[in-house]
C-alpha cells in the first residue's frame, strides 16, 4: 500500500482529534469525503465506472464474454475479478510490485461476492452446461489517497450497474445443434440488477475509536481496520480484519453496527446518483479525466 | 471486415476524415495532485493518461545511477479492456516493454537530463482505451505530463503515426487502418528545430513513397504541437489565475 511518512506530532495530533470526533479535514469519525462518481467512461466495454473519492481515483471496466459455465453451477454464467495497481499510484508499483495489493484486492471482491444474492448469476446463463456469460471485471486503480476497497466496491457497482449485455438468443436447428444469434439491434440488452451488491465499509481503529475512510495519514496511524462488505438492506456478506495490530472483542461488533448503518446511507445516496446520471440520457456530457 | 475502403473515390476515410486530418484532440494537465506531473489525452477514441514523478533519487541499486546526467526511466502499461479483445496483462509483455524502451528513447532526446545528475525521471503511461495511435498519444501525454512537472525540456515531443493507402499518405490511423495491414511510420518530432526523436516503420514500403509519409507525419506532428501549446498555455493561465497573480 502506498504509504506516507508521519512523525510521532503528527501522529499524536490525528489521534488525538479522533477521540474528539473531528478528524483533520474536519469530518466527523463517520463522514465520507466528497465522492464522484461517473459511468460510461471507457467505450469499448460492456460497462465502466470512474470513482474519485478524495485523492484515491479508480477506474474499472467490464467486458462481458462468452464462456463454458463452472463444472459446479452449469445453469450460472460467473465473474472474474482483476485488480492492476498501476504505477501511477506511486512509483513502487512499477513492474511487478502492485501485484502483491492487486491480488489481495482481487481476492476481496471474490470472497464479498462469493454469495447467491449478490448478483443473480443465473441471468447470465445461456445455454446450460455449454455457454454463459463470464464478466471480467477490472479495476484500475490510477491513485490512492487511502481506503482503496471502499472506493473500489463503489466502483464496482457504479460498473456493474451501468453494464449492458447484449440480447442473445439460441436457434436450435433439426439435427439439434444449437447456434447462438445476437440481437440485430446494438441497443437491445439486458442489465444487471444491483439492488443486493455489497459496498466494503472500512473502519480503521485509531486511538479507542473507529473512523470510517480514513485517508492515507489516518492508515498511518490505525494499527488494525475492519473490513465489513454490507448490501443495501444491511446484510453483511464478509468481514476481514486487516493490520498488524489487534482489536477487540466488543469494538468488533461495535464497528460491525456502524458499518452498517454507514453502508445504508452509502447505498443509498450511490443509487440515487446512478439513477439520476441514467436519467440524463446519452446525452449527457461525458466529462471523464478532462474535468 | 472484408472489401473495406479505407480511402473512398471523394478522398475520405473510414471515418469521415480526409487524408491529412488529424481526429480530435483534447487534452488537460494537472489530473492527478498527487504525482508530480500527470496529463490526460484523448485522440479521438484513444485515451491515455502519463504520470511524472521525479527528478529524484535512484530506486533500487544505486550502481545503475549515471554521474553526469538523469536517469529516466518508462512504463506503458495498457488496461485490459483498453482493447476490443480483452487483455491478459496489462503489462509485462513484449509489446508494452518495448513500447516503454522506445519512450525512454524518446525522452532522453528531449529532457535535459545534464540538469539532474544521479537522479532518476519516471515516467509512467497508462492507455485507457486503444483505437490506434497508441505510441503518439503517449508520447504527447507525457510530454504534458513532463512540462507539468516542471521538468526542463529542449522542446515539445509530438508524435503521430502515418500511413500509405492508394498512394496516399494518411495521418492519425486509427485501428481499423492500422489492422488493414499497410505500412505504418510513427514519427516523434521535436517541433521547433524540426529534429526527430524517433522515427519507425512496419511493413513494407517502396523508397518513393517515404519521403511523401514522412512528411505528412510531420505536418501531422507540428498540428499536435499548436494544440499542445494551446493546453499547456491555457493551464498556465488558469494556475496563475488560481494563484491570484
Amino acid at each position: 500500500m502506498a504509504s506516507v511518512a508521519l512523525s510521532e506530532a503528527e501522529k499524536v495530533y490525528i489521534v488525538h482529534g479522533v477521540q474528539e470526533d473531528l478528524r483533520v479535514d474536519g469530518r466527523g469519525c463517520e463522514d465520507y469525503r466528497c465522492v464522484e462518481v461517473e459511468t460510461d467512461v471507457v467505450s469499448n466495454t460492456s460497462g465502466s465506472a470512474r470513482v474519485k473519492l478524495g485523492h484515491t481515483d479508480i477506474l474499472v471496466g467490464v467486458k462481458a464474454e462468452m464462456g463454458m459455465p463452472k463444472l459446479e453451477q452449469p445453469n450460472e454464467g460467473y465473474l472474474e475479478f482483476f485488480v492492476d495497481c498501476s504505477a501511477n499510484a506511486t512509483p513502487e508499483f512499477e513492474g511487478r510490485g502492485g501485484d502483491d495489493l492487486g491480488t489481495e484486492i482481487a481476492n476481496t471482491l471474490y470472497r464479498i461476492f462469493n454469495n447467491k444474492s449478490s448478483i443473480d448469476l443465473k441471468s447470465l446463463c445461456i445455454n446450460p452446461r455449454e455457454h454463459c456469460w463470464v464478466l471480467y471485471v477490472d479495476v484500475l486503480l490510477l491513485e490512492c489517497g487511502g481506503n482503496l476497497f471502499d472506493a473500489i466496491s463503489i466502483a464496482v457497482k457504479a460498473a456493474l450497474f451501468n453494464t449492458r449485455i447484449p440480447r442473445v438468443r439460441v436457434l436450435e436447428d433439426e439435427e439439434g445443434s444449437k447456434d447462438i444469434e445476437l440481437s440485430d439491434d446494438p441497443y437491445d440488452c439486458i442489465r444487471l440488477s444491483v439492488e443486493n451488491v455489497p459496498c466494503i465499509v472500512t473502519l480503521c481503529k485509531i486511538g479507542c475509536r473507529h473512523v470510517v475512510d480514513a485517508t492515507l495519514q489516518e492508515e498511518a496511524c490505525s494499527l488494525a481496520s475492519l473490513l465489513v462488505s454490507v448490501t443495501s438492506k444491511g446484510v453483511v456478506t464478509c468481514v476481514r480484519k486487516v493490520g498488524k495490530g489487534s482489536l477487540d472483542p466488543e469494538s468488533i461488533f461495535e464497528m460491525m453496527e456502524t458499518s452498517k448503518r454507514v453502508g445504508k446511507v452509502l447505498h443509498t445516496s450511490l443509487q440515487s446518483v446512478l439513477h439520476k446520471e441514467e436519467s440524463l440520457g446519452p446525452k449527457r456530457q461525458k466529462v471523464g479525466f478532462l474535468g | 471486415m472484408a472489401g473495406l475502403e479505407l480511402l473512398s473515390d471523394q478522398g475520405y476515410r473510414v471515418d469521415g476524415r480526409r487524408a491529412g486530418e488529424l481526429r480530435k484532440i483534447q487534452a488537460r494537465m494537472g489530473v492527478f495532485a498527487q504525482a508530480d506531473g500527470s496529463a490526460y489525452i484523448e485522440q479521438g477514441n484513444t485515451k491515455a493518461l502519463a504520470v511524472v514523478y521525479g527528478p529524484h533519487e535512484i530506486r533500487g541499486s544505486r550502481a545503475r545511477a549515471l554521474p553526469d546526467r538523469a536517469l529516466v526511466n518508462c512504463q506503458y502499461s495498457s488496461a485490459t479492456f483498453s482493447t476490443g479483445e480483452r487483455k491478459r496483462r496489462p503489462h509485462g509483455d513484449r509489446k508494452s516493454c518495448e513500447m516503454g524502451l522506445q519512450l525512454r528513447q524518446t525522452f532522453e532526446a528531449a529532457i535535459l537530463t545534464q540538469l539532474h545528475p544521479r537522479s532518476q525521471i519516471d515516467i509512467y503511461v497508462q492507455v485507457l482505451q486503444a483505437d490506434g495511435g497508441t505510441y503518439a498519444a503517449c508520447v504527447n501525454a507525457a510530454t504534458l505530463a513532463v512540462l507539468d512537472a516542471g521538468i526542463p525540456m529542449r522542446d515539445f515531443v509530438c508524435a503521430c503515426s502515418a500511413g500509405f493507402v492508394d498512394g496516399t499518405a494518411l495521418a492519425d490511423l486509427s485501428h481499423v487502418e492500422e489492422a488493414a495491414g499497410g505500412p505504418q511510420l510513427a514519427l516523434a518530432l521535436l517541433p521547433a528545430a524540426g529534429q526527430i526523436a524517433l522515427l519507425e516503420m512496419d511493413a513494407r514500403l517502396h523508397e518513393d513513397h517515404l519521403e511523401r509519409v514522412l512528411e505528412a507525419a510531420a505536418q501531422a506532428a507540428r498540428d499536435v504541437h499548436t494544440l499542445l501549446d494551446r493546453v499547456v498555455r491555457q493551464h498556465v493561465r488558469e494556475a496563475s489565475i488560481l494563484l491570484g497573480d
